[in-house]
């Protein structure tokens, strides 16, 4: 049996890439099953989606303990302990990262025995991320190496113009396509290298290491939260793709828009009438951009924008 | 007859489609609303002819559903744990109109605290409410027992709603290949609905909540409802027969995998049942005699037909995927009570209590239960029940309680931690 899984953030297709490779193993005559898998609020945050294809019917279910292939499609995810992204993986698992860092950066970072490949990254463009989804699923097509152009063509039409209307959709699926078949012939030199893991054994296996749960007092046990204000502490501004920028200079100081349209309260206005966007709690949704009126706040790749960032703390301390 | 990729929802809503449900009340809840947008498209594009109507709670949607149904229409509709709770004091009562309707719930645990994935203690809080149910394994049964239902409902014996459960997210989100029925034959076999004399019309006033003081007639019509429920065990059976001929499917009320020649055998509900067939087959190929019964009927409990595939084993492990707080697991206690005094029962019946919340049951976890009731049939003792929990689950836990309890001790004392000197975890 196949094992893949696909980790990204809610919002950059990973969903999509899951339903497009699976198709496509179904096309090509397997059994197959596919699910994402995320909770409540997820645009930005670590998700991640699996597929299992086999000859046989598939009974295994829910999470992917030991992946044949995981491809991450957002490099920032992989030091995020949550994102799970490494799980599982052994000598035997693939993994693909989508990164502009090269495959022995990887290798080195995380000194894991598994054979590592990158796509380049196509995060600076915002057309690239758009297709990261299709991108993924061809890659991963390739890699598996039994799953033909055609298939995985017809499988891209199937997902992407479920989606939405037809009139939108032609041009849809042909972009999909032209990213999918891209990244497919991209990793034409390691076609087939993903091979199928088996399964555990009866007669040698790893017994759980079950407790006697105690009972422990009400005090103990009760699921409360004694602190107020605790989501403060949780950086939902590392969900972020894209950042919104205001530019000051166009900024109208109608003091209330942006900060009442932001779903998180993430946006205050100075006693100055100046909007600040509180960035370690912003998701990135961009409501702020559409609602504007003299659009003053711009959406930049935040990943491009923290390379920016870094470069200038690097030349400031060169100085 | 095609084959294609759908979720759990896709299967059920397929399944009211093919079963030509005229209303659908509907009120939205995770994991179940993709059921409902799936049905509202179909009707908007005219797909489907059906008419949707949203209320405002779940309340109001199982009491439209059995008012509808009541005047002679096909009813389906859909909820999920909180909603199926909030709905509940109207489960009860349109179950007594016996006004039959199909609603389809998608299991999800119940708060507090709240989660968003799977176990059976909303389904199964919904027992003893006079809505018969089935408990489906896969995308595939979600559809074919949907249509089994309304046959089930609708049958002049039996009178009463049924609801079909399937897991969130192992099944309501996860795409597997689905066989759809042909709609011409779907609907041969679902056949019209005959609300008999139930059926309120315009002008013609019908009482369909009678009070009655004094525990006799009370009694009488409560009697009556629990016959019909066991009726329907019977009926469950010729339906079953009808569709596999139709459809080449054969869905037994208990589904048995292995059992034949096994001496030990699991006994589970739901989808992560096929994740316990794996094991079974693993488990075979280690030489080991072990099989798994499924029942896909809840209520009516199939308990002659557990005691005749159970008769002569040596052992069983019923792992349940719900818990009753002061008892245990519901499954295992009803199949204790069907088995109790048999003369042929297995005298080891050990409870495992496990995937609550969606919690994984990994495949060494089954093996490990086996090895468990085996070593409980070698002592002759019956294990006490597990309640199934790793030493990493419990650290986790104690990481979290520990940042609680410095955030107890701050709050107490706001002078003394500004240095960060709280010092207690």
């Amino acid at each position: 049996m196949y094992r893949i899984r696909f980790h990204g953030r809610g919002g950059q297709g990973m969903k999509t890439a899951s339903r497009i490779l699976g198709t496509a193993f179904f096309l090509e005559g397997f059994e197959v099953q596919d699910a994402p898998r995320y909770g409540a609020e997820r645009r930005g945050a670590p998700i991640f989606a699996y597929v299992r294809a086999d000859r046989h019917p598939i009974r295994e279910r829910g999470v992917i303990q030991r992946p044949d292939l995981v491809i991450v499609a957002d490099d920032s995810l992989v030091p995020v302990p949550g994102a799970g992204v490494i799980s599982g993986l052994d000598d035997h698992g693939i993994l693909l990262i989508n990164s502009e860092e090269s495959a022995d950066t990887w290798r080195h970072r995380l000194s894991i025995g598994s054979p590592i490949l990158t796509v380049p990254d196509h995060s600076g463009d915002p057309a690239g991320q758009r297709f990261l989804g299709a991108s993924c699923a061809g890659a991963a097509a390739r890699l598996v190496g039994v799953i033909s152009r055609e298939h995985l063509i017809q499988a891209i039409g199937d997902e992407i113009s479920a989606l939405g209307t037809a009139a939108a959709t032609a041009s849809l699926v042909q972009a999909n396509s032209d990213r999918a078949l891209d990244a497919y012939e991209a990793m034409a030199a390691h076609a087939g290298c993903v091979s199928e893991g088996s399964g555990i054994s009866a007669a040698d296996y790893r017994s759980p290491d079950w407790v006697d749960l105690p009972s422990d007092p009400a005090t103990v046990a009760a699921p409360a939260i004694h602190a107020g204000a605790t989501s403060v502490e949780v950086r939902t501004g590392l969900w972020r793709t894209l950042r919104p920028v205001i530019d000051y200079s166009r900024c109208n100081h109608c003091w209330w828009v942006c900060s009442t349209f932001c779903p998180d309260g993430a946006i205050d206005v100075a006693a100055d009438g100046e909007p600040r966007i509180d960035y370690d709690h912003c998701k990135g949704c961009m409501v702020c951009v559409a609602q504007c009126p003299p659009h003053a706040i711009e959406a930049i790749s935040e990943q491009q924008a923290q390379r920016q960032e870094t470069q200038a703390a690097d030349r400031e301390n060169s100085v | 007859m095609s084959r294609s990729l759908l979720t759990g929802n896709g299967a059920a809503a397929w399944g009211a489609r093919l079963a030509l449900a005229d209303y659908i009340p509907a009120f939205p809840i995770t994991p179940q609303t993709e059921i409902i947008e799936t049905l509202a498209n179909w009707i908007d594009t005219e797909a489907m002819a059906a008419r949707l109507v949203t209320l405002e709670s779940e309340h109001s949607m199982i009491t439209a559903a059995g008012a509808a149904a009541a005047t002679g229409v096909r009813v389906f509709s859909a909820t999920s744990s909180q909603g199926l709770l909030h709905g509940m004091e109207m489960i009860y009562t349109v179950a007594g109109w016996r006004a039959p309707f199909v609603l389809v719930n998608v299991s999800r645990g119940l708060a507090s605290p709240i989660t968003l994935e799977p176990d059976h203690n909303d389904v199964l809080a919904a027992r003893d409410s006079g809505f018969l149910q089935i408990h489906c394994a896969t995308c595939q049964e979600v559809l074919d027992s949907i249509l089994m239902a309304y046959r089930l409902a609708e049958n002049d014996r039996v009178r009463l709603p049924v609801m079909v459960n399937l897991d969130g997210f192992y099944l309501s989100f996860t795409r597997e290949p689905v066989t759809l029925p042909d709609a011409k034959t779907a609907a041969d076999f679902v056949g019209s609905y005959d609300p008999e004399n139930i059926r309120f019309r315009a002008s013609a006033p019908v009482s369909q909540a009678v009070a009655v003081l004094g525990g006799g007639p009370y009694s009488y019509f409560r009697y009556e409802s629990h016959l019909a429920a066991e009726s329907a065990l019977e009926v469950y059976h010729q339906v079953a027969d009808e569709f596999e001929n139709l459809f080449g499917r054969r869905h037994e009320a208990i589904d048995s995998y292995r059992t034949d020649d096994a001496e030990l055998v699991l006994v589970m509900l739901g989808s992560f049942a096929t994740k316990a067939q794996q094991a079974v087959d693993q488990m075979r190929d280690a030489g080991q005699a072990v099989g798994l019964l499924r029942p896909r009927l809840m209520r009516p409990f199939p308990r002659q037909q557990f005691r005749q595939l159970l008769a002569g084993k040596k052992g069983v492990a019923v792992i349940d995927q719900n818990l009753s707080m002061g008892f245990g697991g519901i499954l295992h206690g009803e199949l204790a009570s069907a088995l109790y005094g048999q003369p042929e029962a297995p005298p080891i019946l050990a409870s495992f209590v496990a995937g609550l919340g969606g919690r994984d049951i990994t495949g060494e976890e089954f093996f490990a239960m086996v090895e468990e009731t085996r070593a409980a049939v070698a002592s002759d003792q019956i294990p006490p029940p597990r309640l199934l929990y790793t030493q990493a689950e419990l650290r986790e836990v104690r990481k979290l309680q520990a940042v609680a309890q410095v955030e107890r001790v701050e709050l107490k004392q706001p002078q003394t931690v500004q240095g960060g000197q709280a010092n207690e975890s």
